[in-house]
């Protein structure tokens, strides 16, 4: 289909689309600096919170997913894709985000790790300004509620699907594969304008250099100063979890695999 | 009185095991107020026989257009079914059908929901407990009710029998959805079928790259096993996809199930955890995975793992 055709297909289905910017989807992507859950973890002293100092933050897992696939829309049939981003200091992952070929970002310089309230600073922050599709990624990686996508969904009144697994832009229509559980899949169609979170392998991320990083530096971030909304959840308390440890076969390396043969070889395994 | 609403799920014709535990959880905590379980489909009838023996009530929401689950036409029926009737808790698996709709369905409402729980107490207001960080850490949560919880599977197993009543509530969507069901997708059929085989070697991020792949092939094959991965191996392309263990690929009971620089997400747990003999090896001396294997080493699998094939391999030539 022809760029013009596909523009005319868009406003015959969809009114609400800003179609007149010259084409192609407006695409907001949201991208959260995350704590890496494989870095060092520790309790703060108050118990409730998790101390910042042995952390390693950067651009969330599935996030990566969700800004390589508003991307590549983009590149396909045109448009601008614009990275939100909440948190004082998320400026590495939106810059990582603009690197990518993010056309600009919005920051939400406000610290928070409650869903709602992200959701909610989110919302104020995009609902002036029109768009076709908003991809979030399926989960974050510290927190792991899987909530931000579709209570967004749920603020702007938009259709929507999560867990995306694949994702076609078929005219005003959206066309995705949800995953399910036991490998089993669902075919969805919405329309556009609307909301998609994106499980992880969906695409295969671009790679980033450090020199592309400081190429993006003349690209926009701007600032939306908003306040923080009231939240309905409480932190009480964050512990280890009580498990039953495994018995630790310790030793060098072949002390190890010693004991491990001796196990296999008990249980009638070799 | 606490009213507490279960939404139970099913796909296939299957009732969804998740949608009785659910109903364990809140008959454990109810006290004196009641269970609902919630039942949306086409034709239900079965499918609310079998939960009332789970159940103090439960609601029939049935319509020609509720064949397949939609997240608008569910929370349509839901929210006219809880504006008459007052929940204090709305309970939801932690699925892919409950996790997409429940957030939703929370901000329609105007009510908190806390995901993937694991925990709930009501002794002196509403507290839940869940996991952060992958599973590393735990969190206590106060949350006001109303509200919206939505359960991990295989925690809430302990059920109590009981004889509830069946209720049709003669409800319809009031207006068709945007988003279309299209078609379920099979599961991708693969050369080797994982969740047959005695042995598995599983790897995990730790295996670092596809190039690494042969050294888990070479060890599976002198332990008579297969070669099977955790989601991040198979998101990168290392192995098929019909050769992932979790929740969202396979489910697996080998005799002996090696995990290799697994971490131990939740999701991959699921799907391993029932295997006879679990030994796990890993860096990280707070990976997840050493709370369910059997045996655990802290070591890196590039060292233990060559030591292994040669051990296996002068076992093999005596």
């Amino acid at each position: 289909m022809q760029l013009k055709e596909y523009l005319l297909s868009l406003k015959k289905e969809s009114p609400n689309l800003k179609v007149d910017r010259g084409g192609g989807m407006k695409v907001f992507v949201l991208a959260k600096h995350a704590a890496d859950p494989e870095s060092e973890i520790k309790v703060s002293s108050d118990g409730k919170n998790v101390e910042t100092s042995g952390l390693i933050f950067d651009i969330n897992d599935w996030d990566r997913y969700a800004i390589e696939e508003g991307i590549r829309i983009k590149e396909k049939i045109g448009g601008e894709v614009v990275v939100v981003g909440v948190g004082k200091n998320c400026d590495d992952t939106l810059r990582k985000c603009l690197a990518m070929g993010a056309d600009r970002a919005i920051k939400i310089p406000v610290d928070t790790n409650d869903a709602y309230q992200i959701a909610e600073l989110i919302k104020k922050a995009i609902e002036k300004e029109k768009f076709d599709l908003i991809i979030a990624g399926y989960m974050s990686q510290d927190m792991n509620y899987s909530l931000v996508g579709a209570l967004l969904a749920g603020m702007l009144n938009l259709p929507f699907a999560t867990a995306v697994t694949s994702l076609k832009i078929d005219g005003g229509k959206v066309v995705a594969v949800r995953e399910l559980e036991g490998g089993y899949k669902e075919e969805v169609e919405l329309q556009i304008p609307c909301l998609i979170t994106v499980q992880s392998g969906i695409n295969e991320p671009r790679y980033v250099s450090v020199m592309g990083i400081k190429r993006a530096r003349t690209k926009e971030i701007r600032e939306v100063k908003l306040e923080l909304p009231p939240s309905a959840v409480n932190i009480l308390k964050i512990y280890p979890p009580p498990i039953k440890l495994a018995e630790i076969l310790t030793g060098d390396a072949s002390q190890i695999a010693a004991k491990i043969v001796e196990i296999v070889k008990s249980r009638g395994l070799i | 009185m606490m009213r507490i609403f279960c939404v139970a799920e099913h796909r296939f014709d299957q009732l969804n095991q998740i949608s009785l535990e659910i109903l364990n959880l809140a008959n454990k905590i109810k006290g004196k107020g009641t269970s609902e379980a919630v039942v949306i489909g086409k034709k239900v009838d079965a499918f609310a026989k079998e939960l009332a023996n789970y159940s103090d009530v439960v609601w029939k929401i049935e319509d020609e257009s509720l064949e397949n689950y939609n997240p608008e036409l569910y929370i349509d029926v839901l929210m006219q079914l809880l504006s008459k009737e007052k929940a204090d808790l709305i309970l939801i698996g932690n699925t892919a059908y409950g996790s997409e709709f429940a957030p939703y369905l929370a901000v329609k409402m105007g009510v908190p929901i806390v995901t993937d729980v694991v925990g709930v107490n009501v002794v002196d207001g509403l507290k839940v407990t869940r996991y952060i960080f992958q599973g590393k850490l735990m969190v206590d949560l106060a949350v006001k009710t109303p509200c919206i919880l939505t359960v991990r599977q295989g925690v809430f197993k302990e059920s109590v029998n009981l004889n509830g009543k069946i209720i049709d509530s003669k409800i319809k969507p009031s207006k068709a959805a945007v988003r279309k069901f299209r078609k379920f997708i099979e599961p991708e059929v693969g050369e080797v079928d994982i969740s047959k085989a005695d042995v598995i070697v599983a790897v995990g991020r730790g295996i670092e790259d596809g190039a690494n792949v042969p050294l888990a092939e070479e060890l599976a094959k002198l332990l008579g096993g297969v070669v099977a991965g955790s989601r991040p191996v198979i998101d990168s392309g290392w192995l098929p996809k019909d050769r992932q263990v979790g929740i969202s690929g396979k489910i697996v009971k080998p005799k002996l199930y090696l995990a290799l620089g697994i971490s131990g997400a939740f999701q991959h747990v699921m799907g391993m955890k029932d295997s006879e003999l679990i030994i796990a090896i890993n860096k990280d001396k707070s990976a997840p995975i050493f709370g369910v294997a059997h045996y655990g080493a802290i070591a890196d699998i590039f060292e233990i793992v060559p030591e292994l094939i040669d051990k296996l391999k002068k076992i093999k030539k005596s």
